[in-house]
């Protein structure tokens, strides 16, 4: 599995990028207008924001339950690149390995249903059968025994999953982040993170506690119901299309961020979007957290005016303290200049979509 | 070099430890580790016990000086419980609780004092045998410097006074983030001249 098998851009209609997240930096989005911009006002300030994660609008991002786009071989190959140069990225406590059988059931069962021309699952009893074309993968397995895949059962499914995942179990009245993988994460350690609870994890994040989100938030999650899923939006911003911006490798990526010229903002600004779900698990009644990260550069954001009003006016009055938390107070000026010249003052509608 | 310290029960940080006074609490056995002046919590909540010589006979004390010399041993020794035992340093420490942890009951009660990095490391040893968080106390007392692990080599630097400091390992400059894992009994370090090398602000003694 892994890095072994051909990637033919040819394939599958050409729908899948042949692209790269890294050094040559070929990442871009065929259509923008599917990026799930993430503001629905001309203001941002942290809450719960949670809505209940259903079918959307067909074409976008939340069509389906996972999202599978363009971007999936790519972001695969870079996923076990990274897991390759650090193993500590993916982390499992012992006690997790049923919940990571949920999610491989969840996912499998999942896009196999919304995705039939690349992906199967066929089931005799606890007898397996997994095909998964666009990455070549075919495996015959038994259900819950971790001795017939290649490896234990999270990690086996997150190497063909989008998105970094962790595993809440539930206990003393809180969620303990036990397992999760990153790689394409906004500077988080999963190998510092692994362990700790949900108030815990959240330490680093400004103003959000004395709001009492993190409060209102576990309230919520702990009352979370299986076969009832929930989404919410989280974004920050990056410099060149990485997905990789870890803590571990920040030396090698910090460096970027002191390139952006007013000539390049537009191409190597990238907002930086990630659409979190969350959902109960059966046998473990563990919650798995998705969170998924979508890039677009402010080029291509601004194809769209009212994005472009809006993301010009967001990051202009964001208060302080949540543009360095973002890692993005060196930039900001630079970008509140090269947006302004996409905000001519008119007023914005409600909600996210594009209006034409 | 300035010197700005921040107190040690700051309640800007919501992953850090809690800590309060130890109080004597009924048990079959009290497994009791400290260093530095944690000699002087565990002397303090004795006395608070009110049946003392009970409790000296199912007691199990393991202490080691603090990180900058503080021995409280001699008094610690002086109180006559069941088991006494005095390691040269944590690591030197560790091992033996592991064995005691292999024989302790339920009903076992621990006393941790001293330290942050001699309380964590402990209830990390504790806590991974299975024992419920609530019967775990722990009470900071004497050197405040604290055990960082680098984000980055994952080398952990004990008793780090400044921020920034040297990572012991890799060398880099890091800022010591206030963010705790209790798995890894440490807080976490990271670079602070990523974005702009060489550019590494004055070091601050911040943890004594």
């Amino acid at each position: 599995m892994s890095l072994d098998f051909k990637f033919a851009p040819d394939d599958f209609g050409g729908f899948f990028r042949d692209e790269t997240f890294r050094e040559t930096f070929t990442y871009t989005n065929s259509n923008p207008r599917r990026f799930p911009f993430p503001f629905d006002r001309d203001d941002y300030m942290y809450s719960v924001n949670m809505e209940p994660h259903v079918p959307g609008r067909p074409g976008t991002a939340f069509e389906h339950v996972f999202d599978v786009d363009e971007h999936y071989i790519a972001e695969m190959i870079d996923r076990a690149k990274v897991l390759a140069e650090d193993p500590l990225r993916c982390q499992s406590l012992p006690h997790m390995t049923l919940a990571g059988w949920d999610v491989l059931e969840l996912i499998m069962e999942a896009k196999a249903r919304d995705y039939p021309q690349w992906f199967s699952l066929t089931k005799d009893g606890n007898r397996w059968h997994w095909v998964n074309r666009p990455l070549g993968i075919e495996q015959s397995f038994t259900f819950l025994d971790e001795s017939t895949l290649p490896y234990p059962p999270f990690e086996y499914i997150m190497r063909q999953t989008q998105g970094d995942w962790t595993l809440q179990d539930e206990r003393d009245g809180t969620l303990w982040m036990d397992a999760g993988i990153a790689t394409s994460q906004a500077d988080w350690s999963v190998d510092f993170d692994v362990g700790m609870n949900f108030h815990e994890w959240h330490a680093p994040v400004p103003l959000a506690h004395e709001k009492g989100v993190f409060d209102r938030a576990l309230k919520f999650l702990l009352k979370l119901q299986h076969g009832a899923p929930v989404r919410r939006f989280n974004w920050t911003m990056t410099v060149n299309p990485l997905l990789d911006t870890a803590p571990e490798t920040y030396p090698k990526w910090g460096p970027m961020k002191a390139t952006i010229t007013p000539e390049n903002l537009g191409q190597k600004q990238h907002l930086r979007v990630e659409l979190q779900t969350l959902y109960r698990l059966p046998r473990s009644n563990a919650i798995a957290f998705d969170i998924r990260c979508y890039l677009c550069s402010f080029d291509q954001i601004v194809t769209v005016p009212k994005w472009a009003r809006r993301l010009h006016r967001v990051i202009r009055d964001l208060p302080e303290e949540l543009a360095t938390y973002k890692g993005f107070i060196r930039n900001r000026p630079a970008m509140v200049e090269w947006l302004s010249k996409y905000d001519d003052g008119a007023p914005t509608s409600p909600g996210w979509w594009p209006d034409d | 070099m300035k010197t700005d310290l921040t107190p040690i029960d700051a309640p800007s940080i919501k992953s850090r430890p809690v800590y309060a006074p130890l109080e004597p609490r009924a048990g079959k056995l009290h497994v009791i580790v400290a260093d530095d002046a944690g000699a002087d919590a565990v002397a303090d909540m004795l006395v608070k016990a009110n049946n003392r010589s009970e409790m000296l006979s199912a007691i199990h004390v393991m202490y080691c000086p603090g990180p900058t010399g503080t021995d409280g041993s001699a008094k610690l020794e002086a109180l006559g419980a069941a088991q006494f035992f005095r390691a040269p340093t944590i690591p030197a420490l560790m091992p033996r609780l592991v064995r005691v942890l292999s024989d302790a009951h339920m009903g076992t009660q621990f006393y941790l004092a001293g330290t942050e990095s001699l309380i964590g490391q402990a209830e990390r040893e504790i806590m991974n045998t299975g024992f419920p968080f609530a019967s775990i106390q722990k009470e900071q007392r004497g050197s405040t410097l604290r055990r960082v692990q680098c984000v980055h080599c994952k080398g952990i630097t004990e008793n780090v006074a400044t921020d920034p400091f040297k990572c012991s390992h890799c060398g880099l400059s890091l800022f010591v983030r206030d963010h705790y894992s209790r798995r890894m009994a440490a807080f976490q370090g990271v670079n602070i001249d990523a974005e702009d090398p060489g550019l590494v602000p004055e070091s601050v003694v911040r943890f004594k």
